[in-house]
């Protein structure tokens, strides 16, 4: 569709040339300088974020700053407990939505039938995209924190952001699924395979990439959520490591809020800040770059 | 083998047999755990609501329709949300009021205007801010953009509404732009030629047809960046000030319903009224962003469009 669409651009750019008169031109020119001025401007902004938090993180970022513990409660020392919170919250919500959320694509793209049940499921998928992350908090204070016992922990936070990344997972596997040609199946099938071994070997190897890519964005995306785990996981200063999936857990998002918001010296703790920012920001952004560029490098390799 | 014909059938039959028993069984699987989608948006109301109702019989649901949100007074406690509410508006009237156009004017460039290499510098980019965690942008915010409203306002805090907006607009925009961007590339080709084969320039063409063409999409991308503007939590916490005003002026501190939930549910008791009237505030945003949800995908549908 782009390719069609830019050379349609690109026969009528001569058009331009044999409109009504010179005004007109200036008034064009000056309109689309200003849509691209718009454009453009949105790059710049985020430029800017990201070159000043770079800037001035980077004096910080150093070996001790991400392996040692924070002292003056934040305003020294390093970051190491809230990068293994991170982690380790990361790991169990992927852990756990990764499988579900596959096999719910798989689900509807290779079996459901246009029926009510398969609208509810894809109903419920979007509400779920679109529940605010604090409701998701308070969701799973009321559940895994209170009900189900776990108290504020890695597994409620863990299942909580579960729970938040799942339509994400879905809608990426889907999607992916979906790009693979009829014709792979048919072929499967038509030697005598059943269903479920054309899906494990004529179908899902091909949609590896863009598995991949949709739940790398939804790493991305738990890494730097705060408002879920804010409620039912994070404490701000723990002296030890977590042992257990019942332990609470430092989290670099919240440890930046609580620097940013909560500590009474804010001069000596502004360097930490941007070097928690730092690290969180190339924790995220990475991974998400890393996405990109699996979904470009795949998009040009399987064309079918 | 044709001396005993009657157990070739059966030596097929029976791993068929037992391989389609297999395949059940496994789509059953699939189906069950297709269906904990259902279940978690189903466990979500249910447990929201659970926490919340209790409020309704004590100190009953007209107690939240008053102009002050004082929780913790040692006077009167008093659960208004209609702070909360004016609060979440300002801020989302000022991210719409940037992010609209904006994001619009983008998502055209994008999909009409930029040559391919273009395209190849800016959606990444719009992809990088889609992707930046909202507390670090919370947290440029508060570092960069309040200390200079503050300034070029001649303010005593720069802690406001507006710097909440401006932040929600950034974090609106790839929501906006990439939904948008697909409406617009969706206008049937042959609209755009009609337009150009009668004399209209590409700039006529671009604002007087393909635009109005993907107009439904478009709106349903700005319900989409709206609904996010609505949920959004850590940034309006950190550079909003968070007084409960009643006010509708963007340049006075303001307290979200997303930030109350998050500011205040940390140092509460359990089941208290305020925690209740916390579980009510989450009813009404969850209430609000499912409508804005459900009423935008209605439209994408009719694209059939899959985001």
């Amino acid at each position: 569709m782009s390719t069609v669409v830019s050379t349609a651009n690109q026969q009528s750019r001569p058009s331009l040339q044999f409109r009504k008169g010179d005004g007109v031109k200036v008034k064009e020119a000056f309109l689309y300088g200003l849509m691209r001025g718009v454009a453009y401007s949105i790059v710049l902004a985020v430029a800017f974020i990201i070159f000043d938090i770079i800037i001035k993180g980077l004096p910080v970022l150093n070996w001790e700053f991400i392996t040692a513990f924070p002292t003056q409660s934040g305003a020294a020392g390093g970051i190491l407990p809230a990068i293994v919170g991170t982690l380790s919250l990361v790991g169990l919500a992927v852990g756990v939505a990764l499988p579900l959320g596959v096999a719910s694509a798989i689900y509807l793209t290779e079996y459901a039938k246009q029926n009510r049940f398969t609208d509810m499921i894809r109903l419920a998928i979007v509400t779920l995209a679109g529940v605010p992350s604090i409701v998701f908090g308070l969701f799973g204070l009321a559940l895994f924190v209170i009900v189900l016992g776990f108290g504020a922990s890695i597994l409620a936070g863990g299942l909580t952001l579960a729970c938040m990344i799942l339509p994400t997972i879905i809608v990426a596997t889907e999607e992916s699924l979906r790009t693979i040609p009829q014709s792979l199946r048919e072929g499967s099938l038509a030697l005598g395979a059943t269903k479920w071994q054309t899906i494990c070997t004529n179908v899902l190897p091909y949609a590896v990439p863009g598995i991949l890519t949709g739940s790398i964005l939804a790493i991305g995306r738990a890494a730097g959520e705060t408002a879920p785990i804010l409620l039912t996981a994070a404490a701000f200063f723990l002296p030890a490591l977590p042992t257990s999936v019942f332990d609470q857990v430092m989290a670099l998002p919240y440890h930046l809020y609580i620097l940013a918001t909560q500590h009474p010296d804010i001069a000596a703790v502004r360097p930490m800040q941007y070097g928690t920012a730092l690290v969180l920001l190339l924790l995220v952004s990475g991974i998400n770059i890393v996405a990109i560029f699996i979904r470009n490098h795949f998009r040009e390799k399987f064309r079918w | 083998m044709s001396s005993n014909p009657a157990t070739f059938p059966s030596s097929i039959n029976s791993p068929t047999r037992n391989k389609l028993s297999k395949e059940k069984l496994i789509e059953l699987g699939l189906i069950a755990i297709a269906s904990t989608s259902i279940l978690i948006v189903g466990l979500i109301f249910l447990f929201i609501g659970k926490e919340a109702a209790p409020f309704a019989l004590e100190p009953g649901l007209g107690a939240l329709f008053s102009d002050t949100w004082a929780p913790t007074s040692m006077m009167k406690e008093s659960f208004g949300i209609l702070p909360l509410i004016s609060g979440s508006l300002v801020v989302t009237l000022i991210a719409s009021l940037i992010a609209v156009p904006f994001g619009v004017c983008a998502a055209v460039y994008i999909a009409e205007v930029a040559t391919p290499l273009e395209q190849k510098i800016l959606k990444p980019f719009i992809e990088l801010l889609a992707g930046i965690p909202s507390v670090v942008i919370g947290f440029f915010g508060l570092i960069v953009l309040v200390p200079f409203i503050k300034a070029g306002f001649h303010l005593d805090s720069g802690l406001t509404g507006l710097v909440g907006g401006i932040l929600l607009a950034l974090m609106a925009a790839p929501t906006i732009i990439s939904i948008s961007e697909d409406a617009i590339r969706s206008v049937p080709l042959s609209y755009k030629e009609a337009s150009l084969a009668i004399g209209a320039s590409r700039l006529e063409t671009i604002w007087k047809i393909t635009v109005p063409a993907a107009m439904s999409g478009i709106m349903a991308a700005v319900m989409l960046g709206i609904g996010r503007v609505i949920g959004e939590t850590m940034a309006v916490l950190m550079v909003t000030g968070n007084a409960a005003l009643m006010t509708l002026n963007p340049l006075e501190s303001v307290r979200t319903m997303t930030a109350t939930i998050a500011a205040e549910m940390g140092e509460i008791s359990f089941g208290s009224e305020h925690y209740r009237a916390l579980f009510c505030v989450g009813i009404l945003l969850l209430v609000t962003t499912f409508g804005l949800n459900i009423v935008a995908r209605q439209v994408l549908k009719k694209y059939r469009m899959g985001a």
